[in-house]
């Protein structure tokens, strides 16, 4: 399951690996069409069609020109086919301007100017700044002497911050010349859809290297579709090619998502269908007994003594195509016309942009908007979704004392910048793990003006925290930061990142104190991560309370710790952190696990805490939302007592008398047992009282009860109407989406981060917020708003009416073909159920088209309440809500429905040969009159 | 220049309000004082014209005279289909027709057939529309089975419906003089001019071992044999009228006309029934009493409802004004389009 990349040899690789042609095409000229029509033929309904307009080209039993169905069904089939040609055709233009790009690539040691397409795994790729970077690279060099380049990953994962990129140690000081003859091997994965990681070796051969291995991670290649910044030029090789880079391999459909609507529409086609038979058997039957004992004593019909074999099936054969109006062909067409009109609503409408940034929302998938009108839970992301996801360094507590506690901002606290003034050894301490111990990039601007570019908003309002405290991290030259403080400058040396998990919850530097030589260990994290690792002695309990007391003011904490490191005891675990970071297999586990062995006995230094304003609106939102039956499930990587602060901020739950909080935890499968039963039976008992009850549950209680007793839980979570969970992992949270789209139950997810994407794409609708975490959330998502509380517009304005309309359009679409089917049905009683059709071919084409479905279209212009009213009384949604329960059994819902048309039909018939019985003695003088036209 | 650019500026803001989902519109709130105005409206709309209607369906004056049984002899009446298959015997009997009424010219003479499927599939499609138009020189005629050929040679008209011509034919006699009847403009002036072909001759018709109905002149082009027009309009249900003449002469009350007709056609085989109808018409065509009570019906009906409505407007006013009620009404009303 490993390729190996050979640098530079440019015969062995052609076969095994394919070109650097890009393809997203799904088609080819040839296979356009068998295998388009394949795939419109899946369906069910389009066989149908199919069927029927094959038969009617048996003259003998058809009752219309077989026109009057060809016609539509080439016209639908046309259009569908011409869209996704389209779709095709432009995929193929933009795949071919970007195969034919050119780039400058070494072919036998000289660099040439090639197309892109024609690079092959294995090729040394050159790139200059602002260039697109044409596949999945791993550098060997760049123009900065420390190896360094930067590169913008916005087409990848949305973030618009530069990321650093290194070589690989074994290409350091490889001269500009030598770099067109390396040679070596890289031995890496096979290609994944993984864009964190990518654990492979690099072997130089000499005269480059001694035989040595070395690892490489994703720091070490750049992929296709980033852009070079800032960099004057960097090379790399070609390891994954064409489709098969990262990029390519996360592309790809995701299966289409279906609405209740669709899922109802298709159950009563069924239905329907099944009715149908049922009709065409009887009336085939009867039609089969009246030619028999009626219609061969009518000479004037002239029915022969013996007919061939199948005349027993040609009269059930012509109600079958006489029925087959039942069900609409034109439904699809327009409810597609429709829904895409809903999407432009969205699109267009000027109350949902974000003035701030200027986005305005947009529908990427234009089929489900119905959906939004059926919302029964929202799963919600706390941080960057319900907050602002702007990060602000608001208090702290160093050794003991809090500062900022009187203030409500530290940086204005004359305690703090008085012993930052007398540089007192602990507050200097802490301050110097806010700015280093991070992964920030410094940018000083031609003015001088020092900028930070961060990857994690936590880092950044930290560092710009130490900052304004004078702590000023100042420059970073390869492994060399420099820091000043109160007029001087500190060097130190990095010599391992200990990268943040979401598992390990810390990240770590080890750094050397360029001045003493001593080697630190810095780090921060989450007080669960850190304080039970404190070394033997230290009192952590002023710490604790600390994090308690800010976490309940709904500020995010963070613990700083360090720990000074001996030479020997580094040395050592240097060599075996390189080891776990080259292995191929399991590294993030295994780099974790040797990570633990550094990180430990630390000296707590203190307690940050960061403030996350929520967005505006919030609290009314999910107010109004409640209020519209929806149930709200906060889902969070957040501490516990950090989301509950929040959620009662944002009116998600009640505070005491008139809610209720209850809590699931536990560390043994009998402890979150017990607690899961007592919470349920308190539940139980107060689900008739008026009462907010919500429970609360962590990642580690919330695993072992989604594992061991995901019946109790399911039970919880069908009965609570609010749930809080928090330190829950990405995949939790699709876990929880899942469970609840399991009850039946019509989930919305949204979310802003790489983290809510899984459960976005698991929910039957998934909103993104296109925030500051990166566009990845949005990207996934079926929707995209600025703010949270366009949730509030999306769903009771767009949903709902684009719900009421396609109820109504579908309905009356399944109406109209009924009414018309059944005059002809009834007409088949006095015609002699011979088959005749009541209706000319032009007649019946114009009344499905022209008369019933064009003018129809008009109601998705239909308001039946106006905006505001429906803002006031968002009660109003539970109708919609309900839609699906009330006909989740079609028959119940069908039959009075059949009834109905049944008897309308009757209407129209008795009314209609009341009034032209009579008359049709004077039709050639004076009147019109009904008369039967074939073909 | 100025009104271009202004015409322009309100196709923008109607553009944009389309996208905004505001465009102006009206929202009629069937308030009961709405409700009210408009079933008085119906009511006082209706009754007249449906007063007027059966007005004019009373005027006209119309006899009816079923002979299909009567017009068969006494011992025959045990075997009618031998009888009128049977050419040796003479078909010809009379009818006395009593005017009741004075009946004003013209007077249309209509045949009417009861239990007779002109529109069963079999029949309806045995016919070559473009063979009436064009005649021989049109060769498919593989719509008109089995009625196509005989003798290898193409009929014309083909098809189950020419060959199955009614041909019963009448005369009218007034106190000893005949009625002359005008048996010109019968048919459809379109199909006149454009359906049946003015070049097109009677051939080879009837001409084979089974004779259906009546035959055709070879003389006459297809676009004069008015019958074979009005026959051809096959009529969708299976009792009709179709037309055979008209009398232009008034009759008067008491007129005893004397119908001297010949019974050829064969309805007795499935249990048919043959009338011959006189009948004066009204600016509103025949006699049809249907529309004039279904107008008074729904007049009536609206009336009625209204008064019931002012009566409970008049009694639960204060109460049905609410707010909350309306708005719940609202509800119930949307409540419907729900699938």
């Amino acid at each position: 399951m490993k390729r190996y990349v050979y640098i530079n040899d440019n015969e062995s690789s052609h076969e095994l690996y394919c070109d650097n042609r890009i393809s997203n095409r799904k088609y080819t000229v040839l296979n356009f069409l068998p295998k388009n029509l394949w795939e419109q033929f899946s369906r069910f309904m389009n066989q149908y069609f199919l069927l029927i307009a094959c038969l009617q080209l048996w003259s003998l039993i058809t009752p219309v020109n077989p026109a009057s169905t060809w016609g539509p069904l080439i016209f639908i089939f046309a259009v569908s086919a011409s869209k996704e040609a389209w779709d095709d055709y432009n995929r193929y233009l933009s795949d071919k301007k970007a195969n034919e790009k050119l780039v400058w690539v070494v072919r036998q040691g000289i660099r040439k100017h090639i197309q892109a397409q024609d690079i092959h795994v294995g090729n040394i790729v050159w790139l200059r700044e602002n260039d697109e970077v044409p596949c999945d690279l791993v550098l060997i060099g760049t123009s900065d002497p420390q190896g360094l380049c930067y590169v913008e990953t916005a087409a990848l994962d949305g973030e618009t911050d530069l990321k650093t990129r290194v070589i690989p140690s074994a290409c350091m000081g490889i001269d500009f010349e030598l770099l067109h003859k390396i040679k070596g091997v890289i031995e890496c994965p096979n290609p994944d859809k993984d864009i964190t990681r990518f654990d492979a070796n690099l072997r130089l051969f000499p005269p480059f290297i001694d035989n040595d291995v070395c690892p490489l991670t994703i720091k070490n290649t750049i992929l296709q579709s980033c852009y070079l910044r800032n960099t004057e030029w960097a090379c790399g090789v070609a390891v994954y090619t064409g489709n098969e880079t990262k990029l390519g391999m996360s592309r790809g459909i995701p299966e289409p998502k279906l609405t209740a609507m669709d899922a109802m529409i298709d159950k009563l086609t069924g239905a329907i269908f099944v009715f149908q038979i049922v009709v065409v058997m009887v009336l085939g039957i009867a039609g089969n007994v009246w030619k028999d004992t009626e219609a061969r004593k009518q000479w004037y019909v002239q029915y022969p003594i013996e007919g061939p074999w199948y005349e027993l099936l040609v009269i059930p054969l012509r109600f079958e195509l006489l029925c087959s109006i039942m069900i609409p062909i034109s439904i699809k067409v327009s409810l597609d016309l429709v829904k895409s009109l809903y999407a432009k609503f969205i699109d267009w409408d000027t109350e949902m942009i974000d003035y701030e940034t200027g986005i305005p929302s947009h529908a990427t998938n234009t089929a489900i908007s119905e959906d939004l009108g059926q919302v029964e839970y929202i799963m919600t992301d706390k941080t960057g979704t319900l907050t602002e996801n702007r990060m602000i360094f608001r208090r702290c507590c160093i050794s003991g004392v809090f500062y900022g506690n009187e203030s409500g901002d530290a940086l204005k606290d004359t305690k703090l910048l008085n012993a930052v003034a007398g540089s007192s050894p602990d507050v200097v301490q802490f301050l110097t793990v806010m700015a280093i111990c991070n992964t920030v990039v410094p940018i000083k601007s031609k003015t001088g003006a020092i900028s930070y570019k961060a990857q994690s908003q936590d880092e950044d309002a930290l560092v710009n925290a130490a900052a304004q405290l004078h702590m000023v991290y100042a420059n970073k030259t390869a492994n060399i930061l420099e820091i000043r403080f109160n007029g001087s400058v500190i060097k130190y040396e990095v010599l391992e990142i200990l990268e943040f998990t979401s598992d390990r919850k810390r990240m770590s530097v080890v750094v050397k104190d360029c001045q003493n030589g001593k080697i630190v260990l810095l780090s921060k994290g989450a007080d669960e991560a850190i304080l039970p690792y404190a070394y033997v002695g230290q009192q952590t309990r002023t710490f604790i309370e600390a994090v308690e007391q800010y976490a309940q003011l709904g500020l995010r904490t963070l613990c700083l710790a360090c720990r000074e490191l001996r030479e020997d005891e580094y040395q050592e675990w240097s060599l075996l952190f390189k080891e776990a970071s080259s292995t191929l297999v399991d590294r993030e586990w295994r780099i974790a696990e040797v990570c633990q062995r550094l990180e430990h006995d630390f000296e707590v230094l203190g307690v940050t805490a960061i403030e996350d304003r929520l967005q505006d609106g919030v609290p009314e939102t999910i107010e109004t939302l409640r209020k519209a039956g929806i149930n709200f499930w906060m889902l969070t990587g957040d501490k516990q007592n950090t989301a509950i602060q929040i959620a009662l901020s944002c009116n998600f739950i009640s505070p005491e008398p008139k809610g209720q909080l209850l809590l699931i935890d536990g560390k043994t499968e009998d402890e979150v047992c017990r607690s899961l039963e007592r919470v349920l039976l308190t539940m139980r008992i107060t689900s008739s009282e008026p009462k907010d009850v919500a429970f609360v549950v962590d990642g580690w209680a919330l695993e072992i009860a989604l594992k061991h007793y995901r019946k109790a839980f399911t039970e919880l979570a069908i009965l609570s109407r609010t749930a809080i969970c928090c330190r829950v992992t990405p995949s939790q949270k699709a876990q929880l989406v899942e469970l609840l789209k399991s009850c039946d139950y019509r989930t919305l997810a949204i979310g802003d981060g790489g983290n809510d994407v899984r459960m976005i794409q698991q929910a039957d609708i998934g909103v993104g917020i296109s925030g500051r975490e990166g566009l990845q959330a949005a990207r996934a998502a079926d929707y995209s708003i600025g703010k949270f509380r366009f949730l509030k517009r999306l769903i009771l304005v767009h949903g709902r009416y684009s719900y009421n309309r396609t109820a109504f359009l579908s309905q009356y679409s399944f109406y109209k073909s009924l009414v018309i089917c059944f005059i002809q049905i009834f007409f088949s009683f006095i015609s002699g159920v011979s088959g005749t059709s009541l209706f000319n071919s032009v007649s019946l084409m114009a009344y499905n088209v022209f008369y019933t479905s064009v003018p129809v279209l008009v109601s998705v212009l239909d308001k039946d309440l106006s905006e505001g009213t429906v803002m006031q009384h968002p009660q109003i949604l539970f109708y919609c809500q309900a839609g699906r329960f009330t006909v989740s059994l079609p028959f119940l819902a069908f039959f009075p429905l059949l009834y109905n048309r049944a008897s309308e039909s009757e209407y129209i018939c008795w009314m209609v040969w009341s009034i032209f019985v009579p008359c049709n003695c004077c039709v050639c003088d004076h009147h019109t009159c009904l008369c039967l036209r074939e073909k | 220049m100025d009104t271009d650019r202004e015409r322009h500026r309100a196709r923008e803001t109607a553009f944009y309000l389309f996208t905004q989902q505001s465009l102006p519109a009206c929202k009629p709130v069937l308030t009961p004082g709405w409700v009210i105005a408009i079933f008085l409206f119906m009511g006082v709309i209706f009754i007249p014209v449906g007063l007027v209607t059966l007005r004019a369906s009373h005027c006209v004056v119309e006899i009816v005279d079923r002979y299909d049984i009567d017009c068969v002899p006494e011992p025959s009446r045990m075997d009618k289909v031998s009888y009128i298959q049977d050419d040796s015997i003479p078909k010809n009997c009379s009818r006395f027709m009593k005017v009741h009424k004075y009946m004003k010219a013209p007077i249309y003479i209509y045949y009417q057939l009861d239990n007779y499927y002109q529109n069963h599939r079999r029949y309806v499609k045995s016919r070559s529309d473009k063979q009436l138009l064009d005649g021989q020189k049109y060769h498919d005629t593989s719509y008109c089975q089995p009625v196509e050929s005989n003798n290898n040679r193409p009929i014309v008209p083909c098809g189950l419906i020419a060959w199955s011509l009614f041909n019963d034919t009448f005369e009218f006699i007034r106190e000893g003089a005949e009625l002359k009847v005008n048996r010109k403009n019968i048919a459809w002036k379109s199909d006149r001019g454009h359906k049946f072909g003015k070049n097109v001759y009677p051939f080879n018709f009837q001409n084979g071992t089974l004779i259906g109905g009546g035959k055709l002149n070879p003389e006459i082009p297809l676009s004069d044999q008015e019958d074979l027009i009005v026959w051809m309009r096959t009529s969708a249900l299976p009792s009709f009228r179709k037309l055979y003449g008209r009398i232009e002469e008034d009759l008067d009350v008491d007129d005893v006309v004397v119908v001297n007709l010949m019974n050829n056609y064969n309805t007795y085989s499935f249990g048919g029934k043959k009338k011959l109808v006189l009948s004066t018409s009204s600016w509103l065509g025949g006699k049809n009493d249907f529309l004039g009570h279904a107008c008074v019906f729904v007049g009536c009906s609206s009336l009625t409802l209204a008064i019931i409505f002012v009566l409970l407007h008049a009694l639960w006013r204060h109460e049905l004004f609410t707010l909350e009620q309306e708005k719940l009404f609202r509800v119930i009303r949307t409540r419907s389009t729900y699938i």
